[in-house]
């Protein structure tokens, strides 16, 4: 034990902890200076659709229902001229076993280590995929730890985490808490090393395929029930693997015209990294705060190569005020009876939106709803924010300023998504590359790489390219 | 300051980076700070609420740290009440239903 366990000494072991951790040797995807071959990565390192539902169904995952929204429809429908207003549908994800979605991910990722024989898994992560790891875990018989980002320098912590840290002890999990700040990936590898268990992480490719299950069960349902495929489906965006999943999982459906729509709440302005601030959000997953960072450089996750490439899918990103989901969530359980938890219903806020540009025959789908419960839910939430400063108002949430207040609307007309610009955000993931990769000259393959990995077109690639000195040589 | 027995369920502190050793690029404010760790397991000696301890984690790690609390539990809720909540209700169903039609 006469390792170097200083901060510098263990980040530098970084590379080789993780391929230990996740056992996957990322360098054989790898080409020219930029690229990997996503697809193949997804194809030899993940399971087939068939295997993840077999997966899946021994531990009771998935199939959740697909409901109709009627009321919230009607209501949409007030606010919009005559013949606009799609049906509203929503995936009841929150009936998974640990209560999100997220158990699509852990069921594979736990599943995966279990095959590889590792005897316990853990999971860096103070949202819905701790629980999920920690009931997967306890399901398949292996040891589990849940390390969070919990509490700020005083000691608050953010009552929707500490619930999550209940949840995952309820499952028999440890669960180790942090102050603000990303050396939380220090603790996270030190654990790793000391243990030498499996690190479930979010963005490997099982982890990932476990959401694909998601879309082709919707796009079945669809064609069920209603005999079509949906139009729109608006899947809540952090760290993109919601997305991808989703998006991957209705491709091999077959619905590749469905319009895919991301959803983040804004939390413009407020520093993720800030102490002081940490406290200052009402929301602590499925926001701007991770949409934007992850999309635009995907491989800033745990592991070398995110198998989350949300800008691949993408065909439209908006972003949603706090008080606008808040106020979508109190809607859901007025008006439709489902009681969920507010940061799942941050594309429900959207889409009941953007059901209002559809016409009246389109189907729109919300593909997650999440558990609710003491800490995390909108009074909890809300009565949180308002100790730590936040002004709650009705009014105009167009006019909300993160970390300052929250603006319910004043009327249901006055919630509106607003669009993220696709280009921007696909010309600061080029830049991105170029940055993070130190590169002045690469290859025709690296600009086919980056133009599949952000579905932008060749010559804005080439043209930020020339911008930012890099030269491609073949 | 009462003693614990060996084997008591508490949770611990612990400093994992003070402030110098914290990483570069880090706001201000949370330079300022030392990066902290929370985690809880039962005691592998006796000790008193303060004391450095040792304890067993729930997945059999030892972990050293302050012991700052003993059989711990949670306290979180469902909130103050909220009198903004009341009203979105109220007004989506008089929109949607008309005021007291909806009886």
């Amino acid at each position: 034990m006469n390792k170097d366990m200083s901060y510098t000494g263990v980040m530098g072991r970084r590379s080789e902890i993780m391929k230990q951790a996740v056992g996957i040797d990322y360098s054989v995807f790898e080409y020219g200076k930029i690229g990997f071959d996503y697809e193949k990565m997804m194809r030899e390192t993940g399971y087939t659709l068939q295997e993840m539902q077999e997966i899946q169904g021994q531990t009771g995952v998935g199939n959740t229902p697909l409901l109709e929204l009627k009321n919230l429809t009607a209501l949409a429908r007030k606010l919009t001229p005559e013949g606009k207003g799609a049906r509203i549908f929503i995936k009841d994800e929150a009936s998974n076993p640990s209560g999100s979605f997220k158990a699509r991910r852990a069921a594979n990722a736990v599943y995966h280590a279990k095959r590889l024989g590792y005897k316990g898994v853990i999971a860096a992560t103070s949202g819905n995929y701790g629980a999920a790891v920690a009931s997967q875990a306890a399901m398949q018989g292996l040891k589990c730890i849940i390390v969070q980002e919990c509490y700020d320098s005083t000691g608050k912590g953010q009552p929707e985490i500490i619930e999550k840290a209940r949840k995952c002890e309820a499952y028999g999990a440890e669960v180790v808490q942090l102050t603000v700040g990303p050396e939380l990936f220090y603790t996270f590898l030190k654990l790793l090393e000391e243990t030498g268990y499996f690190n479930a992480s979010l963005y490997t490719p099982f982890g990932i395929a476990g959401v694909e299950t998601l879309g082709y069960e919707l796009a079945m349902q669809c064609r069920e029930r209603l005999g079509k495929d949906p139009d729109v489906v608006v899947c809540t965006n952090a760290g993109g693997g919601n997305v991808t999943g989703t998006a991957r999982g209705l491709i091999k459906a077959g619905a590749e015209g469905v319009k895919i729509v991301g959803a983040s709440v804004n939390l413009k302005g407020l520093h993720m990294a800030s102490d002081e601030q940490f406290n200052k959000k009402s929301f602590t997953t499925g926001h701007t705060g991770f949409g934007m960072p992850f999309a635009t450089w995907p491989d800033r996750s745990d592991v070398p190569r995110s198998a989350a490439r949300p800008l691949r899918y993408l065909d439209r990103y908006v972003i949603v005020n706090q008080g606008e989901v808040f106020y979508m969530t109190e809607a859901l359980a007025q008006l439709e009876g489902l009681e969920r938890g507010p940061a799942g219903n941050t594309s429900l806020a959207a889409a009941f939106s953007l059901a209002q540009e559809m016409d009246k025959d389109q189907i729109i789908v919300v593909q997650e709803t999440e558990y609710t419960g003491a800490g995390k839910h909108l009074q909890a939430q809300l009565s949180f924010a308002k100790e730590n400063g936040i002004q709650v108002i009705f009014g105009n949430p167009a006019e909300e300023i993160s970390g300052v207040n929250i603006i319910l609307p004043a009327h249901p007309s006055l919630l509106k998504a607003k669009d993220i610009e696709m280009d921007k955000l696909r010309a600061s993931y080029i830049k991105n590359c170029v940055e993070n990769n130190r590169v002045t000259e690469i290859d025709s393959a690296d600009v086919s790489f980056m133009v599949a990995d952000s579905k932008f077109n060749k010559e804005m690639v080439l043209d930020i390219l020339q911008q930012m000195g890099v030269t491609v040589v073949d | 300051m009462r003693r614990r027995a060996e084997g008591t369920w508490v949770r611990i502190h612990d400093i994992i980076l003070t402030p110098e050793e914290r990483a570069a690029n880090l706001p201000e404010d949370t330079k300022e700070v030392p990066l902290e760790m929370w985690t809880k397991g039962f005691l592998l000696e006796e000790a008193s609420i303060g004391d450095m301890v040792e304890i067993k984690t729930i997945t059999g790690r030892t972990v050293k740290g302050t012991l700052v609390e003993v059989n711990p539990f949670y306290s979180h809720d469902f909130g103050k009440f909220v009198p903004e909540i009341l009203e979105i209700g109220l007004q989506l169903k008089d929109i949607l239903w008309g005021g007291d039609l909806n009886e």
